[in-house]
């Protein structure tokens, strides 16, 4: 097959690939956009394996129907809840992968290339390298931490700061040295030094950061990959993957936008760490704090009496796997002809539209699932809210307590509503560190115990 | 410990001290319930009911009074009128008795009461903390009386609250002005504004303004700089001139509206008297005015306690007894109150309580304990939570928040200055073929920036799994070097072609799982 062929066979998986993201816009268009990614794949793939540079169809076959094997059973099992986990998982390989075929360029010797473009080279594979490095690990923490094998809280090491600018200066340091050498094996040594220094400083990176903060390391870990998979394209001088890569790329760079505004938070603090583990006692009780809990009895009676209920779930509902009740519970309130939504904040869950998928997964209707900034001016008209297993997305210090850690954070405001319930397990703050003045509210009833456990039981009790 | 409720004796009394409900949630606390015969009818909550609840009915008050260990009543202890004794020279020393007492008002009660040696535990004495709201039967009362008030004067109005435009002509909204915007007040403005009534409201704690305003009243202001808010959320007498002034502004009321809720009340003091009889004559014949503080010598010069009153076509309300003419409703709020204060003292749910005087709801409400008058209590100055003290701040990072926009349009400047720097130095020293490639990086960027912030915030999930999945595109890079010279490289590539599969087929395929469970409503 021709190499302009192959071009535009890559320019046509391009395009599908921009059309796959597009397609996301909305949630009716959105499965054609993902034929759409898959249809781009596939040409893409054809179009290579057809190139005369490859021949070892046999290996390529096993190698290819293997893999895609174990993706789609994986896909298939994965629980919902287990979302993030998944993803951060997916993105290790992304970055493992980038390692290799960087490792893989730099070792064939059937590439050549000489002065400037020799050092260009170079470069592109060191950065395809290094960000591929930082990817793994940092989604192998990431995947550990969100799986709960490794302790989400943040891991402050004396002097982080500083270990991190020493790893950054010897990367450059041995950059240097492997952009200069001439030949293979001088080369070699530099570059898996240097491996080995990004991949415990994405180690480090995501172990700084506190479970609160997931949202930002997975989008950013996303956007990684993508950049990995750019760099990767230079190297091979592939347009495709430069496209591909740098479309990821920027799609994790605006979520991690995203994620940071919600919380207020500046990337760069996010990324240094440190923050989502802090105990703190900013606000301090004074006065008489009484929470006033409710049964699930009365929590039924308000919910049957209210007009209009809104629903803010948080980690906590995931945790539970309470999704299932609450949508239960939806459509018993729907039935009664009560007004029900949900509040989705932008960092509630461990990911990017975490929420969103598991309401999804339960069957909830979209349409009555709103985002914070759609459904906050209807708050103080509402009825009951019922918040599940949410803490920080619903403080009202974010606003009224301008020295405190989440001051400025958009938040929910659900303590304008005429009840609110809180479905929480214990007194306990939530990821930030932060005591939530909203328990002590005199409108403010909570319901201890397991949100599924209570879900349920309101709902017979409503039943 | 076995609790005692005996029937009200009081005229006219129709509230009982517990419903069939709140004897159910009793015996879960561990106590045994026992009621005279008849003591919840007046309430429409039957023996039987009771007894389906739990509780065991006794014909005679003697019985009760003294085979229990706990009385509960709402009213005070007073003459019996079928026994010929007064109830307090029932109590004994080991009894504890829980009712409203008024124990400013009755001094002679108290000496009495404190003769019997009995534990006296007054519920109109709970204090105003947060924490006792639950137990702050005054209000629950209050409560009903101001809705209670609202629905007499309807009775004696002669015409609709809400205006209509009918074809028989046009009816104007009934006018009320309500004073006093305490629980009473308040609970009369929800209650006139939801029969359609056009409600104003005045009250001398500027402070309580937003909650008149959110009953959907309108505020009167009286251009006068002084704040009648006094210790424990209730108002204080004010200064002669701001009377002056108060009392002009109630004339000028007076002329204008239709109906007057009275509710003003100062604790400990008779009721402030605003609405003089020339205001009373100065408002339209047909008006109704309900003084809700006429059991403290009335806010209207005109009242009668207990009575309806005519002057001049005006009708003046007089009823002491609001509450018990809802006495269903009364009896339930009431009810759960002294549950929630025996819940309270009663920590270990054994049906034993605790009575620690260290605690400043049960020290303010005993008002007699062996023999001693403990009341009135020292004041508590806790009630409006202080001030968050000035604790360091935490030693987290957060980046400051003022002008987030300004700082991110000189950020954004200074980003794409610094790009544009290192374009040109690219550009400077790399061939062309370089540049074709980077070209086309930078344009995909932008495209992506621009397609992706179109992505509806609910599919950011899929959005993330299915980037994954095209990230795996990478495996392009694995295929073209499967077939290099040297075999550590087409390991390498084996490897990496292996995982980048696992990723194009477990994202593409997880989006799609996750994209077909999004549904409307069906």
């Amino acid at each position: 097959m021709s190499t302009g062929i192959i071009t535009s066979a890559y320019i046509a998986a391009s395009v599908l690939f921009i059309l796959s993201l597009a397609g996301l816009s909305h949630q009716e268009r959105a499965r054609r956009g993902n034929l759409f990614g898959i249809l781009g794949m596939a040409i893409a793939i054809v179009a290579t394996i057809y190139n005369p540079a490859v021949s070892n169809y046999a290996l390529v076959i096993i190698l290819m129907v293997s893999g895609g094997g174990i993706g789609a059973l994986v896909a298939a099992r994965v629980q919902m809840t287990a979302m993030p986990q998944l993803v951060a998982l997916l993105h290790s390989f992304v970055g493992l992968a980038a390692v290799l075929v960087g490792f893989g360029t730099f070792l064939d010797p059937t590439v050549g290339y000489f002065d400037i473009e020799r050092t260009i080279h170079n470069i592109e594979i060191y950065l395809g390298v290094l960000i591929g490095a930082v990817t793994f690990t940092g989604s192998v923490i990431a995947f550990g931490k969100l799986q709960g094998i490794i302790n989400s809280r943040p891991l402050t090491l004396p002097g982080r700061h500083l270990i991190n600018i020493a790893i950054g200066l010897a990367c450059l340091w041995f950059g240097w040295h492997f952009i200069s050498m001439g030949t293979l094996d001088a080369g070699l040594y530099p570059l898996i030094i240097a491996t080995v220094l990004a991949l415990i400083f994405g180690a480090h990176m995501v172990l700084a950061i506190g479970g609160a903060d997931m949202p930002v390391v997975i989008s950013m870990l996303n956007s990684y990959s993508g950049w990995a998979a750019a760099a990767t394209g230079f190297m091979l001088a592939n347009d495709l993957l430069i496209v591909t890569g740098a479309l990821v790329g920027s799609s994790g760079a605006i979520l991690s936008y995203i994620m940071c505004r919600a919380m207020n938070r500046q990337f760069l603090a996010v990324i240094l760490g440190g923050f989502g583990g802090s105990v703190s006692s900013s606000s301090s009780s004074v006065g008489d704090q009484q929470v006033i809990s409710i049964s699930h009895e009365e929590s039924a009676q308000l919910l049957r009496e209210a007009d209009s209920v809104v629903i803010v779930p948080g980690y906590g509902m995931a945790v539970a796997h309470a999704q299932h009740p609450v949508s239960e519970l939806t459509k018993v309130l729907r039935s009664k002809n009560t007004d029900v939504r949900f509040a989705i904040h932008p960092v509630a869950g461990r990911m990017p539209g975490h929420m969103n998928v598991l309401l999804a997964e339960a069957k909830v209707p979209y349409d009555i699932v709103l985002e914070m900034d759609e459904i906050n001016d209807d708050l103080p008209d509402t009825d009951v809210v019922l918040v599940i297993g949410a803490n920080d997305i619903v403080n009202p210090s974010a606003q009224e307590d301008p020295d405190g850690p989440i001051a400025g954070m958009p938040v929910l405001e659900v303590w304008k509503s005429s009840a609110t319930i809180v479905l929480k397990r214990s007194m306990a703050t939530g990821y930030a560190g932060v005591d939530n003045p909203l328990f002590y509210r005199d409108k403010t009833k909570m319901l201890f115990g397991d949100a599924k456990d209570s879900m349920d039981k309101v709902l017979s009790a409503l039943k | 410990m076995q609790i005692g409720i005996p029937r009200e004796i009081y005229p006219e009394e129709c509230r009982v001290a517990v419903t069939p409900e709140v004897v159910s949630h009793l015996t879960e606390l561990g106590f045994t319930v026992k009621l005279e015969t008849n003591a919840g009818k007046a309430a429409s909550f039957s023996d039987a009911a009771y007894i389906q609840s739990g509780a065991a009915i006794v014909t005679s008050a003697i019985e009760i009074w003294e085979s229990s260990d706990i009385l509960l009543k709402v009213r005070a202890p007073s003459e019996h009128p079928d026994l010929g004794l007064h109830e307090a020279s029932l109590l004994s020393p080991e009894q504890t008795l829980i009712c409203f007492i008024w124990p400013g008002q009755n001094p002679e009660l108290l000496s009495r009461l404190s003769d019997t040696g009995a534990y006296v535990l007054a519920m109109d004495a709970v204090p105003r903390i947060s924490r006792a709201q639950k137990f702050d039967a005054l209000s629950s009362m209050a409560n009903v009386a101001g809705y209670r008030a609202i629905i007499e004067s309807a009775g004696e109005f002669g015409r609709f609250f809400a205006g209509q435009i009918t074809a028989a002509g046009k009816v104007p909204p009934a006018r009320i002005l309500v004073i006093g915007a305490g629980v009473a007040g308040l609970a009369a403005i929800g209650a006139a504004g939801s029969m359609g009534a056009s409600v104003r409201a005045f009250d001398t704690r500027p402070e309580v303004k937003e909650q008149v305003e959110s009953m959907g009243a309108e505020f009167l202001m009286l251009d006068f700089a002084e704040d009648g808010s006094g210790a424990g959320g209730y108002a204080k007498t004010m200064s002669e001139e701001f009377i002056v002034a108060e009392m002009a502004l109630f004339m000028e009321q007076a002329k204008e509206v239709d109906i007057i809720i009275t509710t003003a009340l100062v604790p400990g003091k008779p009721a402030p008297r605003l609405i003089t009889a020339e205001m009373v004559d100065a408002m339209r014949d047909g008006s109704v005015i309900v003084d809700l503080a006429s059991e403290q010598g009335g806010n209207c010069e005109l009242t009668q306690p207990g009575r309806v009153t005519r002057a001049s076509g005006v009708r003046v309300i007089g009823y002491t007894d609001l509450p018990s003419r809802m006495p269903a409703q009364s009896s339930q709020l009431y009810g759960t109150n002294i549950r929630h204060f025996l819940a309270e003292i009663c920590p270990d749910k054994n049906g034993q309580i605790e009575l620690n005087m260290d605690d400043d709801v049960v020290r303010s409400m005993t008002v007699t304990r062996s023999g001693e008058i403990t009341w009135p209590p020292p004041k508590i100055e806790t009630a409006i939570p202080a001030e968050p003290s000035s604790s360091p701040p935490p030693s987290i990072v957060t980046s400051p928040v003022k002008s987030p926009e300004k700082q991110n349009n000189v950020t954004t400047l200074i980003g794409l200055g610094v790009v544009m720097l290192i374009i040109l130095g690219v550009g400077a020293v790399a061939p062309s073929s370089f540049m074709n490639h980077f070209t086309v990086f930078i344009l995909a960027i932008f495209v992506g920036w621009q397609v992706v912030w179109n992505v509806t915030p609910a599919l950011h999930t899929p959005l993330m799994s299915v980037t994954n999945a095209i990230s795996g595109i990478i495996v392009i890079g694995a295929l073209l070097k499967i077939d290099a010279g040297s075999s550590l490289v087409v390991l390498l590539a084996a490897i990496s072609l292996l995982i980048a599969s696992v990723n194009i087929s477990g994202g593409f395929l997880v989006t799609h799982r996750m994209l077909r469970m999004f549904r409307r409503d069906i």
